[in-house]
Parts: C-alpha cells; sequence; structure tokens
C-alpha cells in the first residue's frame, strides 16, 4: 500500500456528540483534503485530533510508517513529535511576537543563519516584506492569516492543517486569498487537511473532498463527484450543488464570460481572475425546465436536453437531464406532469448568468 | 497619629533591623519566584479535579491568625520533629529562631501573595496560544518561558513585589519561629514592637515611618503597573 494518512478513531463529548471518523489521505502525490460540513458536524475535532490536540478515546491514526495513535496501546505522539504545520481559526498569532518573532518561533532548533534564510523566503512568498517588525495587533486581517501561514509552513512540515483558513476574512479578501491559498498549496506539495464550511473553497482548494455531518464521515472523493453525486441525501443537502462540471473560459465580455463545458457554450458573471479552467457549479433549484421549442425568457442559457431520470425528493422531483453534460433540477411534481417529462424527452433547461457560479479548478 | 518624634535619648533608626527585613524579603520574593510560580504553573494548567484542595491549602495563611501559623510551623521545624531532627543533623544547628527557620516560615506565610497573581496571569493566557506553540514544536517548558512567562510577566511582577511587602511587615509568625535576635531575626516590625515596649516612641516612629513610606511606594508601583500607566510592554 502506498504511503498514506489514514485514521480512524472516535472521540466523544459527553452529552454532545461522538465523533467516528474513517479517512485515508495518499501522500504521494501530496495532496489536499477538505473536511467539509455545517458547523457542529466535528471538522474541527478531526483536526485537532490529527493535530494531536485531541486524544480519541479508540482507533488509530498513522501518517505513512509512523503511528500517531494507537488508543488500544495508550500510544499518543504529542502534538510536538508530529512535524506538522497548524494554523488554527483564529490564526493564534503570538501578540508579545513581532510578524518575524512569529514565524521563526518554530525554527529554534535551526542555527541563525538557516533560520534567517528560511524567514526570508516564508516571508517573500506571502508578500509580508516590510512587515518583519510589525505586532500583529498592527495588521489587517488578511495579513494576519498570511503571518498565521507563514509560521505554520516555515517549518517545512510534514503535514499542514488548516482549520476554517478563510472564515474571518471579509468576502472580496476571502476570494482573491483564497486564489492565492490554492496556488500556495499546489507550490508547497506538502499534504494538507482543510477544514471548511464554504463550498466555492472547498471546490478551489480540494483534490479531495469529505463530507461531514454528526461526526461521520458520509462521502469522500474528488470535488466535482461529491458534488454531482453525493452519496446519499444527507450529502446533497448538505453541499446544496447538485450540479459540477469542468468548463473552459473562452471569451469575456461586458461583466460576462462565456464558458464552453463540453461542446455546449453557457453564459455567467465573470469573475476576477479566474483562470481559464473552472467548475461551473449550478444548483438544482435554479434550473428552470420549458417545454422544447417554444422559449424566450430573460435567462442567458437555454440549453437543449433529453431527461434522463426522474427522482422523487421530498414533495419535489429531481430531473436530471443529458445537455452535453449531466444538469440536475429540481421541480414540483405539477410541473413534472405540465411537461409531460419522461426519460427520454426533450426539454430545454433555462438558467440566468447569475446562476451559473464559476469556481477556479486546480485539475487541469 | 504620631509620625515623628523628635526626644534626646536613643532616636536612631534600627539599620541592622532594617537589613535584616530587606534580606529576608529578598530571598522570600526570590525562593517564591521558584516555587510559586511551579505551584501556580500546576494550579493553572491541572485537569486534576480535587485541585482545589491544594488552592484551599496554599490560601489557608490569608486567613489563619499569623501566631497559629507561627505555631505550627515551629512545631514542624522543632527539634522534635523528623524535619527538624534531620536539619540539625545536616546544618549543626536547629531551625527555629535563625534566619534560615525565619525565611522558610515567611515564604510559607506569604506563599498566597505570589501564588493567586501569578495563577489569575496564567488563567488569562489564550490556550489556543499555548496549543499554537505546541504543534511548532516546542514543549511545555520552552512554551512556558516564550510565550506563557512573557504574556504573564505583569501578574509575575505583582506577586513578587506583593510578597516582598508583605514580608517586610510580618510580625506574628517572625516572633513565634524568628524570635527577637539582634542582626539575625529582629525585624523592623518587632524592632518597632521593642522600641514602644522600651517607650522610646522616637525611634518607633521613625522606623514605622520608613516601613510606611516604602509600603505606600512598593503598592503604587503595583497598583500603576496594573493600570498600565507607563506602556512599558505592548498593551494586549
Amino acid at each position: 500500500m502506498a504511503a498514506a494518512l489514514s485514521l480512524n478513531c472516535q472521540k466523544t463529548f459527553p452529552g454532545r456528540l461522538t465523533i467516528a471518523a474513517q479517512l485515508d489521505l495518499p501522500l504521494d502525490p501530496p495532496s489536499v483534503l477538505i473536511l467539509f460540513g455545517p458547523s457542529g458536524s466535528g471538522k474541527t475535532t478531526v483536526l485537532r485530533c490529527l493535530a494531536g490536540l485531541e486524544q480519541p478515546e479508540e482507533g488509530v491514526i498513522q501518517f505513512g510508517s509512523e503511528i500517531w495513535v494507537d488508543a488500544a496501546r495508550h500510544l499518543i505522539v504529542p502534538p510536538q513529535a508530529r512535524h506538522l504545520g497548524y494554523m488554527p481559526q483564529d490564526y493564534a498569532l503570538f501578540p508579545t511576537h513581532t510578524v518575524t518573532g512569529n514565524i521563526e518561533y518554530g525554527l529554534s532548533n535551526l542555527p541563525q543563519d538557516e533560520r534567517r534564510r528560511r524567514v526570508g523566503e516564508v516571508l517573500a512568498l506571502l508578500q509580508l516584506q516590510g512587515l518583519e517588525q510589525a505586532k500583529p495587533r498592527q495588521l489587517s486581517g488578511g495579513q494576519q492569516q498570511r503571518v498565521a501561514l507563514a509560521r505554520a509552513i516555515a517549518r517545512q512540515p510534514k503535514l499542514l492543517l488548516l482549520d476554517e483558513p478563510l472564515s474571518s476574512l471579509d468576502a472580496p479578501t476571502r476570494d482573491a486569498l483564497c486564489r492565492e491559498l490554492r496556488s500556495l498549496l499546489l507550490r508547497l506539495k506538502t499534504p494538507t487537511v482543510v477544514v471548511t464550511h464554504d463550498w466555492t473553497e472547498a471546490l478551489t482548494l480540494g483534490d479531495l473532498i469529505a463530507v461531514m455531518s454528526e461526526g461521520q464521515i458520509l462521502q469522500i472523493g474528488p470535488p466535482q463527484e461529491v458534488f454531482s453525486r453525493p452519496a446519499n441525501e444527507a450529502v446533497a443537502q448538505i453541499v446544496g450543488v447538485e450540479t459540477v462540471v469542468q468548463g473552459q473560459v473562452s471569451e469575456s465580455v461586458n461583466g460576462l464570460v462565456m464558458v464552453q463545458v463540453n461542446g455546449v457554450a453557457m453564459t455567467a458573471l465573470a469573475v476576477e481572475g479566474i483562470g481559464p479552467a473552472v467548475y461551473v457549479c449550478i444548483r438544482a433549484e435554479d434550473v428552470v425546465l420549458e417545454q422544447a421549442g417554444i422559449s424566450r425568457t430573460s435567462a442567458r442559457n437555454h440549453l437543449l436536453g433529453r431527461v434522463v431520470d426522474i427522482l422523487p425528493q421530498g414533495v419535489m422531483m429531481q430531473v436530471r437531464i443529458d445537455c452535453g453534460f449531466l444538469l440536475t433540477a429540481v421541480i414540483t411534481r405539477g410541473a413534472v406532469e405540465d411537461l409531460r417529462l419522461a426519460p427520454g424527452v426533450p426539454v430545454i433547461a433555462a438558467i440566468k448568468a447569475g446562476s451559473v457560479h464559476l469556481v477556479p479548478c486546480s485539475v487541469v | 497619629m504620631v509620625l515623628w518624634f523628635r526626644t534626646n535619648g536613643n532616636d536612631q533608626m534600627n539599620w541592622i533591623a532594617i537589613g535584616v527585613t530587606v534580606k529576608l524579603a529578598a530571598l522570600t520574593s526570590l525562593v517564591l519566584l521558584v516555587l510559586g510560580l511551579g505551584i501556580a504553573y500546576w494550579l493553572s494548567f491541572s485537569r486534576w479535579r480535587w485541585k482545589f484542595l491544594v488552592e484551599s491549602i496554599v490560601a489557608l495563611p490569608l486567613v489563619l491568625p499569623p501566631t497559629v501559623l507561627g505555631f505550627y510551623i515551629l512545631v514542624a521545624i522543632g527539634p522534635h520533629s523528623l524535619v527538624g531532627r534531620f536539619y540539625a543533623d545536616l546544618v549543626g544547628h536547629s531551625l527555629p529562631f535563625t534566619f534560615e527557620g525565619l525565611l522558610f516560615a515567611s515564604t510559607l506565610y506569604s506563599l498566597p501573595f505570589a501564588v493567586q497573581p501569578f495563577a489569575a496571569a496564567f488563567d488569562q493566557v489564550d490556550r489556543r496560544l499555548i496549543e499554537a506553540s505546541w504543534t511548532l514544536g516546542q514543549s511545555k517548558c520552552k512554551t512556558f518561558f516564550k510565550l506563557i512567562l512573557p504574556l504573564s510577566v505583569t501578574g509575575v511582577i505583582t506577586g513578587i513585589v506583593l510578597s516582598f511587602a508583605h514580608t517586610l511587615g510580618e510580625f506574628g509568625v517572625v516572633l513565634m519561629v524568628g524570635g527577637n535576635i539582634e542582626g539575625e531575626t529582629r525585624t523592623v516590625s518587632i524592632d518597632i514592637y521593642d522600641e514602644v515596649q522600651a517607650l522610646n516612641y522616637t525611634g518607633a516612629a521613625k522606623t514605622a515611618f520608613f516601613l510606611l513610606v516604602v509600603s505606600y511606594f512598593v503598592l503604587l508601583g503595583v497598583y500603576a503597573m496594573n493600570r498600565k500607566v507607563w506602556a512599558v510592554w505592548p498593551q494586549r
């Protein structure tokens, strides 16, 4: 078996939640795993178990050939000995230390010049030059995030753990830093586990997504697969985006962009700085179905396709349409009868440009 | 209130007693710095459910009459006790009515004045910072010196200054354990008592005034520091 980070453990918080999680993350090539789920689902606890800050009552955590936790043998490797880069949600920058002091905090075992070289390297990598002597309280939220990241990666850790790395930032900063973080993670080539509850972050950053709910990992797989083919209704509810397909941005005019998905052209709102490779994300409730042949609406996208299948989903019906790619729509039973929908029937799916969400895609 | 008298006779301040007192207070503070930091760290970070038992013992000198505490210490270090006999065998003389005995007693007596500010300061340190330090490979010991201590510096100084000031003015325990030996165990407070007994109000007044001024300035320093009148270190 190839080297992997594998976790299979249980942690109980009396009266609140029992976490029983099982996951495997291949280490070669290093990949980014997203722990995704609503708040209170146990994502942070799993991350803290990996960091050695929580001790599972049962189970095993193994990193490659190293055993970090074996509860049966009362073996727990302390966080100090795991060689991690851990970034907690609120960054936990040391208020008494400068930016440089924070970054070199974990490098005390290195000789002076090597330490200085490393600090210079990460300062440059995260564009923090000029802030070397600043104290954390003098920094903006975005700068604090970078310092925390710099501190975590300066040790060249074996495993990087990021807890909601972008959640305490305002929306424009978050979008920009999310793309930066993605290119940084691609460059670092360090196995990484990221906790988030934001699906755009999950898609942008992750090679693998583990969907968590109530302490359990419900599904684990590549983002596109998890979003497009949720294993069950709970996963579908949590991810909330039914259609995720890869596309290429072909042109950009007047704040709108044309995206090609399997030869189908679609119009979406432009997103600043987004690369040619994108994920095209469409929520099922944003798709309007029309009878083929008579459509003229304000929606910018009219995709001709055929119904693949129709499944009940609560009081609604989930209709999957093949229109060059598999598109999911959720409509009422009445609408299904009105449109006389059945597998094989041609139909037009109308989607407003604003409902076609584009997310940077790291898989090219 | 009588602050200052001017008569003939022996109205000089007893510098020997002042020397003994300052030496005792300084050494007590030093011992408490080491001992108190250890106890306070344990009290603040231990998850032992019965730790309040230890907290109560540490706080006992706050409520016990000094004579009661002094009595027990005297019995505990006296020649009939195990500790007392061991010490006498080791050093050649017994502990009561010596400077070392006095140091031992005043360390116990001032323990809460050091431990409580230390522990309160440690309690204020954000546990997430400590965890971040651990994940950066720093041992618990290194984390203490590199992170916890710098973050608790105000509380630590407060504790040290309070134990110093408290030792300056102690009376009951000193009388019980130290006796009244000039140059060895006669502290300022006992000297004042002696002077008053001898009806030498002038000498007593001078020494008392000295103690009053020193104590006031020490407390002034502590309060000013806690209000951060001088921003000598970064405010959090």
